[in-house]
């Protein structure tokens, strides 16, 4: 079976400070990352790879320099690696981005998997990866937690709203995949960064994948951002002050306010 | 395309700001490269507005036909579902262990309907609930108390669970069929599992996990975090009918239910092949527990600091997360004196969360902890110090001891069951 991964570079939201006095975020210096539920999608692929033999494509959307998370998937032990830039893809906004890498992954050859984190953490949309099967027309399960394969089935945790399910579903399908909390990241060791170095990795631009400039960008992009700005400070907090009688009643009186329990 | 005009005056505010490293200063004029991915920080910055993102006008469409603010009814899961895959000898067909339960309408539905209803005013037009199930349960007397003028209701044995072909595919259909102006469906895991699949087949534009939602110019103005919580966007989508948005659980505040009215019931037939399911639920459990979510992704974080003393202390913010179905997050003080594991330190160096709500037990209020958590909706600081910085980002703040605080809260808790 052939899988492909889809990886973005993001910059750590985690590490974006902001200017107490102005409440605007300070960017610079804000290292790149890869996305970290594109990293567990990416390791639930090699550890398919392990055990059938799968062979792994990543493929990444972004300016040049993302292709250091291409990099990071091949030194990881993807077998190809794809870097889909092009500035005709700047602007893109969901539908977009996913039109783009569904044609991407029609190029890619036959695939029986399509692998992505279930969001990005500089967006937050997770509209790309159920987008993308869309416009593929194959099966999603989004939100997974582990992926087994039954025969030709995969069988895949999945989340729900209040609890999770395990799925069947027959290739070719795409599955967006969350971050259990065991889990914990790989990271390559020097001799494999160093070969991966050496690793070919394609750079396909709009044309290559026969995309149409009129869905790309901007100008495909049906939702437009209006405006950026901070987020609303807080006003001044409600104090209370008292007994720890008081205390215990102002808790429960806030969380049946804001419904967090019921009344 | 992006464009800078003559107006720049090489002061340099752009450069640092761009996330992607994408803007030099050449002869005092910022020059932008390929790196550039067009998301507009540098737009917001510039001083003298001498940066433009330029977007081709699209030949401009004629919406007049597209009319009503729906909203999709999310209903609640069935029953959990055995393992029939496991449990059944091979090779004998396998029966579908679908238990008979009441589902119900879930309370996002009536947030949804309560901020659907100020838009469908603003428009002057309807407001629709959209009913996917296998038996209506007179769901048309609920929806109507929320001022729901329509209830279009598809019903089919095939709904008897959620599905994402086959719910997609009908709401496709009926977006097709009845032309609504704007469409809202939960931010639920299965609002978000099946909107985009809509907002794909459709070519239409969707905005995820909305805070805020308004009616600008006659369109649908969506307001949503960003990069983390640290900054705000307003999404519109001119171009495309329906406007659809996911909206964020817990946000909007329900209306006050008006019982006795009724939506107008309108049944709408559409053919749904059983062939369209191509993924199988084997086994459903339906848990109160947060499962196996990120701090970054709970809807509830309850969190403490170094005013929680002892590593033994700290553990009683387990069993009050427990009670209220959160997850216990941590200052940086706190894991460094070993309370908790990193995965849970809330903060600059740790996790960014915006949670419902976040309840913070002796925590002063680093700022390396304030911009891990501001963006919360609702922050409840207790602290013994009234003069703790915490308070000056908290919704809510208590001054007393979080020690005696703490127990007491949980027997309450506990008594209401």
């Amino acid at each position: 079976m052939h899988i492909a991964v889809f990886i973005k570079q993001v910059p750590d939201t985690t590490e974006v400070k902001i200017n107490p006095e102005t409440g605007t975020l300070i960017r610079a210096g804000v290292p790149s990352i890869i996305n970290p539920y594109d990293h567990f999608a990416l390791q639930s692929a090699l550890e398919l790879k392990k055990k059938h033999g799968f062979r792994v494509t990543v493929i990444s959307m972004g300016p040049p320099q993302a292709k250091s998370v291409v990099q990071l998937a091949l030194a990881l032990g993807a077998d190809d690696g794809v870097l889909l830039s092009d500035m005709a893809f700047a602007g893109s906004d969901t539908w977009a981005t996913s039109y783009a890498l569904s044609r991407a992954a029609k190029k890619s050859g036959k695939l029986d998997l399509i692998l992505c984190g279930m969001q990005a953490i500089d967006g937050d949309t997770a509209q790309v990866g159920p987008g993308v099967a869309q416009q593929l027309g194959i099966a999603q399960v989004t939100f997974c937690e582990h992926i087994d394969l039954d025969g030709k089935k995969f069988i895949v945790k999945k989340l729900i709203d209040n609890g999770y399910e395990v799925v069947e579903v027959k290739p070719p399908a795409l599955f967006t995949m969350i971050m259990p909390p065991d889990y914990a990241p790989d990271y390559p060791s020097f001799p494999d960064i160093h070969a991966a170095l050496a690793k070919p990795y394609q750079v396909w631009s709009a044309a290559d994948i026969g995309a149409e400039e009129r869905y790309l960008g901007l100008k495909g992009s049906p939702t437009q951002v209006n405006k950026i700005y901070p987020p609303p400070l807080k006003g001044k907090a409600q104090m209370t002050h008292g007994s720890v009688h008081q205390a215990v009643d102002k808790l429960l009186e806030i969380m049946k306010k804001e419904r967090f329990i019921e009344e | 395309m992006i464009e800078v005009s003559q107006k720049c005056i090489g002061c340099g505010k752009c450069v640092p700001v761009c996330p992607f490293a994408a803007i030099q200063m050449m002869e005092k004029k910022a020059v932008i490269n390929e790196a550039c991915t067009l998301c507009g920080a540098c737009v917001q910055i510039c001083p003298v507005e001498a940066i433009n993102i330029v977007r081709e006008e699209s030949v401009l469409k004629d919406f007049s036909n597209y009319k009503g603010v729906w909203v999709f009814v999310e209903l609640s899961e069935p029953e959990d579902k055995a393992s029939a895959h496991r449990a059944a000898p091979a090779g004998k067909p396998q029966a579908e262990a679908v238990i008979e339960g009441a589902r119900k309408i879930k309370p996002v539905t009536f947030e949804l309907l309560s901020a659907g209803r100020k838009l469908a005013d603003e428009l002057g037009q309807e407001l629709c609930a959209v009913v996917l199930t296998d038996k209506n349960r007179a769901y048309e007397k609920e929806l109507g108390a929320l001022d729901a003028d329509k209830m279009y209701l598809v019903e089919n044995p095939e709904f008897f669970e959620y599905n994402t072909d086959i719910f997609s595919t009908a709401i496709t259909a009926l977006v097709n069929r009845h032309k609504p102006a704007v469409m809202l469906y939960p931010a639920t895991i299965q609002g978000r599992d099946l909107a985009p699949r809509v907002a794909a087949a459709l070519y239409v534009g969707l905005t995820a996990d909305c805070t805020g939602l308004a009616i600008k110019d006659g369109l649908l103005l969506q307001s949503r975090p960003a990069f983390g919580g640290n900054i705000m966007a307003d999404i519109l989508s001119p171009n495309s009918r329906p406007q659809m948005a996911t909206v964020r659980p817990n946000v909007m505040k329900i209306s006050d239910p008006v019982y006795g009215k009724t939506a107008v019931l309108l049944r709408e037939e559409i053919k749904i092949d059983k062939t369209l399911r191509r993924v199988k639920v084997l086994e459903r459990k339906i848990t109160r527990e947060p499962g196996a979510l990120k701090i970054s992704d709970a809807k509830i974080v309850v969190s403490g600091g170094r005013g929680m003393k002892t590593k033994e202390k700290f553990k009683t913010l387990e069993e009050l997360a427990r009670l209220l179905g959160g997850m216990v997050g941590a200052s940086r003080a706190a894991v460094d004196l070993g309370f908790k594991e990193k995965t849970r330190q809330v903060g600059q160096s740790g996790t960014t969360v915006s949670p419902s709500i976040y309840l913070a037990f002796g925590i002063s209020g680093a700022v390396q902890h304030i911009v891990g958590m501001k963006s919360s909706d609702v922050i409840v600081a207790i602290n013994k110090d009234p003069g703790a910085s915490i308070f000056n980002v908290a919704t809510y703040g208590i001054v007393g001891d979080a020690h005696e605080i703490l127990p007491k809260l949980i027997e309450a808790l506990k008594r209401k069951g």
